[in-house]
């Protein structure tokens, strides 16, 4: 039934809607975190958070394409054929990935070498195919965009938090500024390279697992 | 990168520059099917098989296709990922015919491999090293081949790691990702011997 009133018209009931919009947005940015919880979009969120420069660039990337493609997808939902979905997922997806990059290279050609290739790997991070799948193509456009704008939040937060201690503890710089002087702080190399990314990742899903599991303990 | 032989690229992608320990590629599927090691055994192989293959196949399509074109810079993001998916359902059909006891074994991993980010990877990563075709198809073969011996690593320590006490918060990926972590310190004690890049 509501499946068909959004096919007609896009418009779902105003509270229901609303409901809607507000459980995918605290699912998408915490309880249901993509990163932390649903392990997904793993290798850039280690890849580029070395700077918190390019964590914050590849986030955005990743807001812009999951709100678009999330979209596009629910759009186009009821006219694809179940056979060839996947593909049309893909073709979408990655067709609002090579406008990004495009936009990337003209405006800041810098960014896009630093980058390198994982402003191309977008089309296969996991966030974007697993949101089109579970949520997109069951939804009406609004709580699709809600949802992906949410869930590409979780992620740029959570590549924020690990570029932050990364860059801090390894460079002793943010953002290019030095923070920690050499003097105070003696920059430890291993941050900015590959053990550092992981370890630093493991001690973050750690983190999250026990904030969240704590207040269920306290019931019970 | 011209002139480096690509025994010299093959050997680098293996240690020096592995394709999961220092690139980050191929988180997910590492993670997932890391449990057993016979699992990692029949998705590594598959790897190595596609990673080479469609490499080598990317390579012409965007040499010999699409630069002819002069469509090279906007269109091979979305050629590659074709050919990727083209190619893992061909194997599919193709084995299933042929080969039923090979289909069984690798058969539930293909599909997966379409998605795997190490693949496209590997194609995006000769295209920005600017490879020749006998790097790239060297590159591509390394690649795989690293790919494959860091999930094999890990699912012998995973299956250890089942007797272990580990931190209740730590359970399950957290883990996982530090062990990767001391993996890709121990992996960097290779780095002198050659270099790619």
């Amino acid at each position: 039934m509501a499946t068909d009133i959004a096919a007609v018209g896009g418009a779902c009931g105003a509270g229901q809607c609303a409901g809607k919009c507000k459980k995918a947005l605290k699912d998408g940015s915490w309880s249901d975190n993509p990163v932390c919880m649903q392990i997904l979009g793993i290798c850039s969120s280690l890849a580029v958070t070395n700077r918190l420069e390019n964590a914050l660039v590849m986030g955005g990337a990743l807001i812009f394409t999951t709100t678009l493609s999330n979209l596009l997808i629910s759009l186009l939902r009821n006219a694809t054929p179940r056979r060839v979905r996947m593909i049309a997922e893909v073709a979408i997806i990655a067709t609002f990935v090579i406008v990004f990059d495009q936009f990337l290279k003209a405006f800041s050609p810098q960014m896009s070498k630093q980058l390198g290739p994982y402003v191309g790997l977008i089309i296969t991070n996991c966030i974007l195919m697993g949101r089109a799948e579970a949520y997109a193509l069951q939804n009406s456009p609004l709580p699709s965009i809600v949802d992906g704008a949410a869930n590409g939040l979780g992620y740029a937060a959570v590549l924020a938090i690990i570029a932050t201690i990364r860059e801090l503890a390894g460079t002793g710089k943010l953002l290019g500024f030095v923070v920690l002087s050499s003097d105070v702080y003696t920059p430890n190399q291993a941050m900015v390279l590959a053990p550092g990314a992981f370890i630093i990742l493991g001690c973050i899903i750690a983190a999250y697992t026990a904030l969240k599991t704590k207040p269920k303990e306290k019931k019970a | 990168m011209n002139g480096t032989s690509a025994l010299i690229i093959l050997v680098a992608a293996i240690f020096t520059n592995n394709i999961l320990l220092s690139n980050f590629l191929g988180m997910c599927s590492f993670l997932v099917c890391s449990r057993q090691v016979a699992t990692a055994l029949g998705l590594g192989a598959a790897v190595i098989f596609v990673m080479t293959c469609t490499t080598i196949i990317n390579y012409a399509a965007y040499h010999w296709v699409l630069k002819p074109l002069g469509v090279h810079d906007h269109l091979y993001f979305i050629v590659f990922i074709a050919v990727i998916a083209a190619f893992v359902q061909f194997i599919e059909m193709f084995i299933e015919r042929f080969s039923p006891s090979l289909y069984h074994a690798l058969g539930i991993f293909l599909p997966l491999i379409t998605v795997n980010c190490a693949i496209l990877g590997a194609a995006l990563f000769m295209i920005i090293r600017n490879c020749s075709f006998v790097q790239s198809a060297g590159y591509g073969f390394g690649a795989g081949v690293g790919w494959s011996l860091a999930i094999l690593l890990m699912s012998g320590l995973r299956q250890k790691l089942g007797y272990s006490n580990v931190p209740k918060a730590f359970h399950g990926v957290a883990i996982i990702m530090i062990i990767t972590g001391v993996m890709a310190a121990a992996f960097m004690g290779f780095a002198g011997m050659v270099s790619i890049q």
